[in-house]
């Protein structure tokens, strides 16, 4: 199974984090990369910029409208993400639980578009 | 019902979960599994009645339903322009010669069980939805009746449960026990699911409820499989003596004319004898006195709550000091306001009206919508000798209440005010 999983904080807990709390947090994703390794293959991964940074582009009556900051405002933002191969949803899930506590991860499975796509 | 109606009925009732799974096992595909099983049955109703019941019922609807899959698997590998489907067989065949692991054939239909109840109950479906295709997959319930015990539309029913399994495919939840670190975890939401479906059917709703009430039995049916499988599980051990603790009166709970008798009123020969010796025995277990998960320990205090009730021998011979022990204790794992309700009342029997209704406070703010509270209310005021406060807590409750059979109590209890 091919899964994207979703970081999300809110950027306060990262702020006010100490240094510790930070380098506790590094050795969380260092983890959940070993176990994605152990288990299956990471794919892609990358943080995220703040949504300070974020640009949206929709469109309006078939005009291109471009927009500063992302396409919804919530408390908590999309911090990164991993593009990841694991046998099931319950290693998906065991693998998630080692990334920081004070995250919100969401687990979504890619829908494989073409026969070939599968690893 | 013809004999062979009743002996397809009654392999359905009793194999249908572990048919599931053993096909489960086999081939991995929930959306081929259950037509096939579907077809099988079908091909059976049409059968039997014919040409005799076969000597192995189940093993008749396995073999049915197996051909129907790899009839099903064979078509979409013509369909993709793949090899034909001997090579599927020779997968499955090479990977059961050798995994050694599983050679015991008991063992290994118990496990699969394990495993499809664990799909079902999985944490990542909704828990209602969880709770219904549990029904329906490991018990075979059917889905008019799973609709009926959960007061929807059998439309909706059917709709949850599809998109239940439609997850259960496409987010990867696996047929599988996870790790003994995981494991209990995942047996105390097995056990929420069918808590829930029993508790269904003691909602108060419409329809025929005595219905409803043997559909709450299917969720006791659902725990006594599991347990077969995990004989010593102290979550399914303590949910079970609460079920039929709750159970066993249910002759009990309802008048002929379909009202409801309260607990102190209710003829004590109509409760099940039989159920309430096996719960008070599930409660003297061993497996509960060890170190249990919260849930666990809050099963078992609700269920010797429960004990306490039905093996008093009769409602003034009940050791209201003990029952509000085991509400502190319920308290201390859970803390919910009900609870406090519920201990309030035991107070009051305990140590009085006024005892009771200084339990009562602070409870407004957490239960602003509960007929309960002003009904419990109302019931010390008058045993307190204040008429007119009881008469404005009754007007509450009943004003509160949308159930009609209980609205039709309060309003008797309030006209008998003096």
């Amino acid at each position: 199974m091919r899964y994207v999983v979703l970081v999300a904080f809110e950027p306060s807990t990262w702020d006010l984090a100490t240094p510790q709390q930070r380098d506790s947090w590094m050795e969380d994703h260092a983890q959940f990369d070993r176990f994605v390794a152990a288990h299956g293959r990471c794919i892609a991964t990358a943080p995220l910029a703040g949504v300070d940074d974020a640009t949206t582009v929709r469109h309006v009556d078939g005009r291109r409208v471009v927009t500063d900051g992302p396409f919804a405002e919530t408390v908590e933002i999309l911090a990164g993400y991993y593009d990841v191969e694991l046998p099931d949803l319950d290693v998906a899930i065991e693998a998630a639980a080692l990334l920081p506590s004070a995250f919100s991860i969401e687990i979504r499975p890619t829908i494989v578009m073409h026969e070939d796509e599968v690893g | 019902m013809s004999w062979a109606e009743d002996a397809l009925a009654t392999v359905v009732r009793e194999e249908w979960g572990r048919l599931t799974s053993l096909l489960l096992a086999h081939f991995r595909r929930l959306d081929l599994v259950e037509d096939a099983l579907g077809d099988a049955i079908e091909a059976a109703a049409r059968r039997w009645p014919a040409d005799g019941v076969p000597d192995n019922p189940a093993g008749w609807l396995h073999t049915t339903a197996r051909r129907r899959i790899l009839d099903r698997l064979r078509a979409e590998a013509m369909a993709q322009r793949k090899a034909p489907l001997l090579l599927v067989e020779h997968d499955h065949a090479q990977s059961t010669a050798t995994d050694g692991t599983r050679a015991d054939p008991g063992d290994l239909v118990e496990d699969d069980l394990l495993r499809l109840v664990l799909m079902c109950a999985h944490p990542a479906l909704d828990l209602a939805a969880a709770s219904a295709l549990s029904l329906r997959l490991v018990l075979g319930v059917a889905t008019p009746d799973i609709a009926r015990l959960f007061l929807v539309s059998e439309a909706t029913m059917a709709a949850r449960i599809t998109r239940a399994k439609k997850k259960i495919v496409a987010a990867g939840i696996p047929f599988a026990v996870p790790s003994a670190d995981v494991l209990p975890q995942r047996l105390d939401t097995v056990a929420h699911t069918a808590y829930l479906a029993f508790t269904a059917g003691y909602a108060p709703g419409s329809g025929p409820d005595a219905v409803r009430i043997t559909l709450a039995g299917e969720a006791i049916r659902l725990v006594r499989v599991v347990l077969r499988g995990r004989p010593d599980e102290p979550v399914l051990l303590a949910l079970l003596a609460l079920m039929l603790l709750q159970h066993s009166r249910r002759d009990a709970r309802v008048d002929d004319s379909g009202a409801i008798v309260l607990l102190p009123d209710q003829d004590r020969s109509r409760w099940r004898r039989d159920e309430i010796d096996e719960a008070t025995r599930l409660l003297g277990s061993r497996r509960l006195t060890g170190p249990v998960t919260v849930q666990t320990a809050a099963y078992a205090v609700q269920a010797r709550i429960a004990a306490e009730h039905v093996t008093a021998p009769s409602a003034e011979a009940t050791d209201w000091a003990r029952v509000v022990g085991h509400y502190d204790d319920l308290l201390a794992l859970s803390p919910s306001p009900s609870a406090r309700l519920a201990r309030a009342v035991a107070v009051a029997e305990a140590h009085g009206p006024q005892a009771g209704l200084d339990g009562l406070d602070g409870l407004d703010d957490e239960l602003p919508l509960s007929h309960r509270l002003p009904a419990v209310r109302a019931e010390l005021l008058t045993r307190a000798g204040d008429t007119q406060g009881a008469h404005a807590a009754y007007d509450l409750a009943i004003e509160r209440c949308d159930n009609d059979a209980e609205r039709a109590l309060l309003t008797q209890r309030r006209d008998a005010l003096a």
